[in-house]
């Protein structure tokens, strides 16, 4: 049996855990707590080590998604995580951009642990209060060649396309690198 | 119990205000990359402050302020080399070249400049002697500590910022493709022309910085200052990842596709 990894990463309360139950095959393993923080009291709970998708590919090959805890004081998971990974997805709340800051020291992070393919996702894209995609790349300070794409992350064809769009730029990175 | 550690697990403000609570009387002695410094207390309150041992007498200390000028500077360091500060100073108010409170006040303006500089140091052996106090050749002071804590604990803030901006000192920086900007119409210190005469995508942030001089916090104020007013960015190359063999559980690249084939049709069936 053959095994490859996607990390799912983002800010606190960016919607990763959804993203991932939006796709998994089994039961999203996690490891939610109630939260202590009062400024971090937007939702009941949050992920403290990490949440676990699968999707059996075939009788060989199995995907595996892991979601990273949001909150900073949990990041020394964060390397651990994305040891051999395939590729990652940085999860952006689009209705908060005080996560914004974040969103990209986890993006500079995580580029710095290992410079595999990543896609930038503006989540919650149906929320009235979702910034506009392109003022998001201003805000996010990305570079044109960085896919940013929009996402609902309870909503699985969007989770698909987003996962999508990663494996395809892996394959135009080995296409670039053959060539 | 003695005081000592590492200033990247107990910072320079919190030092302070330890001292200041506890109405330490000793020597801090702090040995970073930057130098090695020494500040003095009595009883809580900063009486001397001193990094390496140039520049750090009074004649030195004076011409820097502008209190004396450039001649009366060599005149004086040809003849202090066997004279205390405190004798230099006696010499200088007799002369009528400066007032016991100008030289106070040059010297309590150095010693903060010297605390401000340490505050931007984040890694440093420290350890504190009780009692070492031995400053007959220099003028000291009686400052107290809190006005010093208050900045140091602000400029902690600033440097939590600075990093959460500029995350990595291993980026590459490239000049903005702004037609409507013009360099040299800017307003640059000294400091932030240094900078921008290394800003070239084949050098990181952190090259940057030896060269120039500044520490982590420096280097991260000038380049954050930089990018705010449009003038630089980050090199776009940098996006380019990397694909690698331990991405994947065979080293075979035909085998790699088809993995990440086998995946992509099975996403869109899901």
């Amino acid at each position: 049996m053959q095994n490859l990894k996607i990390v799912v990463t983002g800010p606190f309360s960016a919607g990763k855990t959804e993203f991932i139950r939006s796709i998994s095959e089994i039961d999203v393993v996690n490891t939610e707590r109630k939260i202590s923080s009062a400024a971090e009291r937007i939702k009941n709970t949050t992920t403290v080590a990490m949440d676990f998708g699968r999707i059996t590919v075939d009788k060989d090959l199995v995907l595996y998604l892991f979601g990273t805890p949001g909150q900073k004081r949990f990041d020394f998971m964060w390397e651990i995580l994305s040891e051999g990974m395939l590729g990652f997805v940085v999860l952006v709340d689009s209705t908060r951009p005080e996560t914004f800051r974040e969103a990209r020291f986890i993006l500079e992070t995580f580029r710095a642990y290992a410079k595999t393919p990543y896609v930038v996702v503006a989540n919650k894209q149906d929320d009235e209060n979702a910034w506009d995609v392109e003022d998001m790349r201003i805000a996010l300070r990305l570079d044109p060649g960085i896919k940013l794409v929009q996402c609902v992350a309870v909503d699985r064809e969007k989770v698909k396309n987003v996962l999508l769009e990663l494996l395809y730029i892996i394959l135009e990175e080995m296409d670039a690198a053959e060539s | 119990m003695a005081l000592k550690g590492n200033l990247r697990d107990f910072s320079l403000s919190q030092l302070l205000n330890l001292i200041n609570l506890s109405k330490k009387t000793g020597s801090l002695f702090i040995e970073s990359s930057q130098g090695l410094a020494q500040l003095a207390f009595r009883n809580g309150k900063l009486v001397y402050a001193g990094i390496g041992s140039d520049e750090n007498n009074l004649s030195s200390i004076l011409y820097h302020s502008n209190r004396i000028n450039q001649s009366q500077y060599r005149v004086l360091q040809e003849r202090i080399t066997q004279m205390t500060d405190k004798e230099t100073g006696l010499l200088l108010i007799n002369a009528g070249y400066s007032t016991y409170e100008e030289i106070l006040s040059c010297i309590q303006n150095y010693y903060i400049e010297v605390v401000r500089k340490m505050f931007t140091w984040l890694e440093g052996e420290f350890h504190f002697e009780n009692d070492g106090l031995s400053f007959e050749e220099k003028i000291t002071i009686n400052l107290d500590l809190e006005n010093l804590i208050v900045e140091g604990s602000r400029q902690i803030k600033e440097w939590e910022h600075l990093q959460e901006e500029i995350p990595s000192l291993d980026l590459a920086m490239q000049f903005s493709e702004h037609p409507d900007k013009n360099i040299s119409n800017m307003n640059l210190n000294v400091e932030e022309w240094r900078v921008v005469s290394f800003i070239n995508p084949k050098n990181t942030i952190r090259q940057i910085a030896r060269a120039t001089h500044l520490n982590d916090m420096e280097i991260r104020r000038v380049i954050y200052g930089l990018m705010q007013a449009g003038m630089i960015e980050y090199v776009h190359a940098e996006a380019s990842p990397i694909l690698h063999d331990r991405m994947f559980p065979t080293k075979d690249r035909q085998q790699q596709r088809s993995l990440i084939n086998r995946i992509i049709d099975k996403i869109r069936s899901i």
